[in-house]
C-alpha cells in the first residue's frame, strides 16, 4: 500500500493525477431496475480486451501460409504450453463479444439510448458490430481447415453477388478469383492489422462519447425520476460501478475459461481445395439468420435475381440500421414507433432465422 | 416489266436447283428403313435404332452385313443380282463380323486401339468350338453385343458394358432348360450376385471389379480350370498369389487337384474374408481338411489370436482416441496414424497366404506397437483432459473467491461514502 501511494504521489507530482481523474471521480450511474444492462458494454470491451491479448499470444506460433497455417494451429493446441487454451480462448471469445455486442445493441434500442445526444455513439457502435463480425468473418479462415475453406468460398461469393462492384470486391477479398493462399495472407492481414487499427480508434470514440454524454437513463425511468425527483439514484462510476464491472469481467472470464476447458475449440482436418464441399455447409452462428434468409429466397423475385435481392435488402436494412437514431425525432412518436417495432422485428427475425438454420438441413 | 421478268427467271432457277438436289438425295438414302421401320418383330428396324448402332455413326449401312443395293426401291435392293445376302445365318456370324474386325488395317482407321484378334479367340473359346462343331445353341457375337442398335462398350447400356455382363451372361448361362443339353450348374448368377466381387462392381461402382469375361475371359471364355485358378485371382490379388506361390498348400493343392484359391473362397459366391475363416466355426476353411490339434490347427490358432490381439487393440485405441476427442481434445496425429495399424491389420491378413506363423506375426507386432502408441496418445489426452477440468476448478474457486472479495470490498466503501 505504501509503495501504491507511493507511485501515486510520484505520477500526481508530475502530471497534475488528480486533475486528470477528476471527470472519472465526477461520472456517475444511473440506478434503477433496468442498470444491469450497462454492464454490457463494459463486457464487451473486457472480451476485445481478451481478443488483443491471446491473438497476440496466438501470432507467436501462427503461419499464414496455405502451407503451414493448419500444421501451425495444430502446433499450437498440441505442443505449445497452454496454446489450446489460449487458441481456445481466443475463439471463446471471439464469439461471445458478438453475442454481447448485438446484446448491448438491442439493449440501447430498447431502452432508447441511442436518441439525441447519443446518435453517433449508436453510429460508431454499430460500425464496431459490423466490425466485430468482420474480425469473425476474416479469423474463421486462419485455421485453414476445411469448414473454414468453404465458408469463406460461400461468403466471397455472396458478396461477388453485389451489383456493379461485386466480383471486384470478391477478386479484392480472395486475392484472385478462387479461396487461396493468397486469401489467407490477405485475410490474415484484415485480421491482424487493418481491423484492429481501426477498430481501437472506433473504440477509443466511442468510449469517449460515452464519457462526453453519460450514461443514458431510460425514457420512462426518466418520466419517474421528474415526478419523483427524491427516487432518482445513482452511483458513482470509479470505485462502485467500475468495481461491480469488473466482478462482470471476472464472471465472463471465469465463463470462458469454462467453455475453453470444457470444450476445447476444434481444428477440423486440413482444407483441400480439391475436394468436395462438405454437405449443409454452414456459417458461423452471427451470419446464419442471413445465409438461411438467402437461401429461402426464390432464384428469381419478378425479374430480379433472388440472391442478389436479398443482399441488397440486408444491405438497406444495415444502412438504415445504423442511421436509426435520427429517425426518432419524426413526426410526434411515430419514428420512435417505428424503431421499437423493427426493434422487435428484428431480434425475432435473427433468432428464429437462426435456429431455423441451425435446424435446417 | 422487265425488272419482274428477270425475277421470275432467277426464282425459276432456284427452284430448279432445289428439285436436283432433292432428287439427288433421294437416290443416295437408304431405303431399308422405309419398310423395315414399319414391319413387326423380328423383321423391324426402327430409326433410333439404327441411328443408335455404332455402325451406322461410323458410317456402315444395312447392305455392310445383309448386302443388296439400298439405293433401289422395293424389293430390287433385296435381289441376289443386287448382292443380297438376307438374314445372316447364326454359325456365319463370327465369320460376318471377323470380316472387319479382323482385319487390323481397316478398324485402324475407326479406332487403332480396337484389338482384332476377337474371332480368333473366338475360336478357342468354348462358344466357338461348339458352333464349329454345329452346335447354334453358343453365343455367337450377336447374342451378347446385340445387332440393330449395337452399342460400343464403353456405352453403359451397352449388354457387355462391364455393369452389364453378368446380366448378359445370365441370359444363357442362368436359364436351366436352355443349359440342360450342356449338364453345367445354373446358379452361377445367382451366387455372383451375393458376392463380395458383384457388391464392388454395383454398389460402390467400382467398374474394375471382376465379372463374368474378368476371370472366363470373353471372346475366349472358358473355364479357367483347376491348375490355372490362381493365375485368374492374381491378376488383381498380386500379393496373396506371390505369398500362395511359396506357401506349402500349393504343392498339396495341386497334387491333390484341388483349384488354389477356389478351395477356401469358393468362386462364384466369393464373400467377404473373415477372421472367422481361420476360426473352428461354420465358416472355417481350414478344418475341411485339417484335423483339430495337428500342427496345422496350432499354427491356425496362433495366427488367428494374432489378428484378434492386433485388431482388439486398433478398437481399444479407437475408443480412447474417439472418447478424447469427444472432450474437444487434439488427437487428429493419433487418429490418421491408426489407419496404419489398420493397414498393418491388413498386411497380416495377406500374409496368412503363406500359411506360415512368423510374417503374420511380424505385421502383427508391427501393428500392435502403432496401435499401443497411439492408445497411449489417447490416454495421455484424457490424462490432460483431467489435469485442464482441474486446473478450470482451480480458477473458478480462485474467481469465486475474488468475486466475494470484491463484493464485500465494494459493500464496505459504499458503507463507508454513506
Amino acid at each position: 500500500m505504501r509503495l501504491l501511494k507511493h507511485v501515486h504521489n510520484w505520477l500526481d507530482e508530475r502530471f497534475d493525477w488528480a486533475e486528470l481523474t477528476a471527470p472519472l471521480r465526477k461520472k456517475s450511474v444511473p440506478v434503477h431496475g433496468l442498470s444491469y444492462w450497462y454492464f454490457l458494454g463494459g463486457i464487451t470491451l473486457f472480451l476485445f480486451g481478451v481478443q488483443i491479448c491471446t491473438g497476440i499470444l496466438l501470432l507467436l506460433y501462427y503461419r499464414p501460409s496455405a502451407s503451414e497455417a493448419f500444421e501451425s494451429v495444430q502446433y499450437i493446441m498440441t505442443r505449445v504450453q497452454f496454446g489450446w487454451l489460449v487458441r481456445s480462448i481466443h475463439s471463446w471469445a471471439a464469439n461471445l463479444m458478438i453475442f454481447t455486442a448485438f446484446a448491448h445493441m438491442f439493449s440501447v434500442l430498447f431502452l432508447r439510448a441511442y436518441r439525441k445526444p447519443r446518435e453517433l455513439t449508436w453510429v460508431t457502435g454499430m460500425i464496431l458490430l459490423f466490425l466485430a463480425m468482420g474480425f469473425g468473418f476474416s479469423g474463421y479462415l486462419l485455421p485453414w481447415n476445411t469448414l473454414a475453406f468453404f465458408a469463406t468460398k460461400v461468403g466471397t461469393d455472396i458478396a461477388g453477388q453485389l451489383p456493379v462492384a461485386g466480383k471486384w470486391v470478391m477478386i479484392f477479398l480472395r486475392g484472385g478469383e478462387e479461396v487461396t493462399g493468397a486469401t489467407l495472407t490477405r485475410f490474415f492481414g484484415f485480421h491482424v492489422a487493418v481491423l484492429p487499427g481501426i477498430t481501437t480508434v472506433l473504440v477509443l470514440v466511442h468510449v469517449l462519447l460515452v464519457q462526453k454524454f453519460g450514461i443514458s437513463v431510460p425514457p420512462g425511468v426518466e418520466e419517474r425520476w421528474k415526478g419523483a425527483p427524491e427516487q432518482a439514484r445513482e452511483m458513482k462510476f470509479f470505485p462502485s460501478f467500475f468495481l461491480r464491472e469488473l466482478m462482470a469481467w471476472y464472471i465472463a472470464l471465469a465463463v470462458l475459461g469454462a467453455l475453453a476447458a470444457v470444450s476445447p475449440w476444434g481444428l477440423g482436418t486440413k482444407a483441400d481445395p480439391f475436394a468436395a464441399a462438405p454437405v449443409g455447409i454452414k456459417p458461423e452462428w452471427y451470419f446464419l439468420f442471413m445465409f438461411q434468409s438467402l437461401k429461402l429466397i426464390p432464384a428469381k423475385v419478378w425479374f430480379v435475381d433472388g440472391e442478389l435481392l436479398g443482399i441488397l435488402v440486408f444491405g438497406v436494412a444495415g444502412l438504415l440500421w445504423l442511421l436509426l437514431p435520427f429517425f426518432d425525432g419524426c413526426k410526434g412518436g411515430r419514428g420512435r414507433r417505428l424503431i421499437m417495432g423493427a426493434g422487435m422485428f428484428a431480434l425475432g427475425f435473427i433468432v428464429a432465422m437462426t435456429i431455423y438454420g441451425y435446424v435446417a438441413k | 416489266m422487265w425488272r419482274n421478268k428477270r425475277l421470275y427467271q432467277v426464282l425459276g432457277l432456284l427452284l430448279g436447283m432445289g428439285c436436283f438436289a432433292g432428287a439427288a438425295a433421294a437416290q443416295t438414302a437408304s431405303t431399308c428403313a422405309d419398310c423395315h421401320g414399319a414391319l413387326d418383330a423380328p423383321l423391324q428396324v426402327t430409326a433410333e435404332q439404327f441411328a443408335a448402332d455404332i455402325h451406322a455413326q461410323k458410317g456402315l449401312t444395312c447392305a455392310s452385313c445383309h448386302g443388296g443395293d439400298p439405293s433401289k426401291a422395293d424389293m430390287d435392293a433385296m435381289s441376289k443380282a443386287a448382292g443380297f445376302r438376307g438374314k445372316v445365318e447364326r454359325k456365319q456370324v463370327p465369320e460376318l463380323c471377323g470380316r472387319c474386325h479382323s482385319d487390323g488395317a481397316y478398324m485402324r482407321q475407326y479406332n487403332p486401339s480396337l484389338r482384332t484378334d476377337q474371332l480368333s479367340q473366338y475360336k478357342t473359346s468354348v462358344h466357338g468350338k461348339r458352333l464349329a462343331q454345329g452346335d447354334t445353341k453358343v453365343a455367337v457375337c450377336t447374342d451378347c453385343h446385340g445387332v440393330h442398335g449395337l452399342r460400343p462398350a464403353s456405352d453403359t447400356r451397352s449388354k457387355v458394358h462391364p455393369l452389364n455382363v453378368a446380366q448378359t451372361c445370365s441370359r444363357c448361362h442362368a436359364d436351366a432348360a436352355y443349359m440342360k443339353s450342356y449338364a453345367i450348374p445354373t446358379d452361377q448368377f445367382a451366387k455372383y450376385k451375393g458376392s463380395v466381387h458383384y457388391e464392388a462392381m454395383t454398389m460402390r461402382g467400382d467398374l474394375s471389379a471382376p465379372t463374368c469375361t474378368t476371370c472366363h475371359g470373353n471372346h475366349g471364355a472358358a473355364p479357367p480350370g483347376v491348375g490355372t485358378v490362381q493365375n485368374v485371382c492374381s491378376n488383381c490379388h498380386v500379393f496373396q498369389s506371390q505369398l500362395y506361390e511359396k506357401s506349402s498348400h500349393r504343392a498339396a493343392f495341386q497334387k491333390a487337384g484341388l483349384p488354389g484359391c477356389v478351395v477356401c473362397h469358393s468362386k462364384h459366391d466369393i464373400s467377404q474374408p473373415s477372421d472367422a475363416k481361420l476360426d473352428g466355426g461354420p465358416e472355417a476353411a481350414c478344418m475341411q481338411c485339417h484335423k483339430t490339434g495337428d500342427v496345422c490347427d496350432q499354427a491356425r490358432a496362433e495366427i488367428l489370436g494374432s489378428l484378434m490381439r492386433l485388431d482388439q487393440a486398433i478398437r481399444n485405441a479407437d475408443q480412447v482416441l474417439a472418447d478424447a476427442e469427444a472432450s474437444g481434445m487434439e488427437v487428429s496425429q493419433a487418429r490418421l496414424e491408426q489407419d496404419q495399424a489398420r493397414d498393418a491389420l491388413t498386411k497380416a491378413r495377406v500374409s496368412i497366404h503363406r500359411f506360415q506363423v512368423p510374417p503374420v506375426d511380424q505385421d502383427v507386432q508391427a501393428g500392435l506397437k502403432i496401435a499401443a502408441k497411439n492408445l497411449q496418445a489417447g490416454q495421455d489426452a484424457l490424462r490432460e483432459r483431467g489435469y485442464r477440468r482441474m486446473g478450470l476448478g482451480v480458477a473458478l474457486l480462485s474467481i469465486l473467491l475474488v468475486l466475494v472479495g470484491l463484493r464485500l470490498y465494494i459493500g464496505k466503501i459504499e458503507q463507508k461514502a454513506r
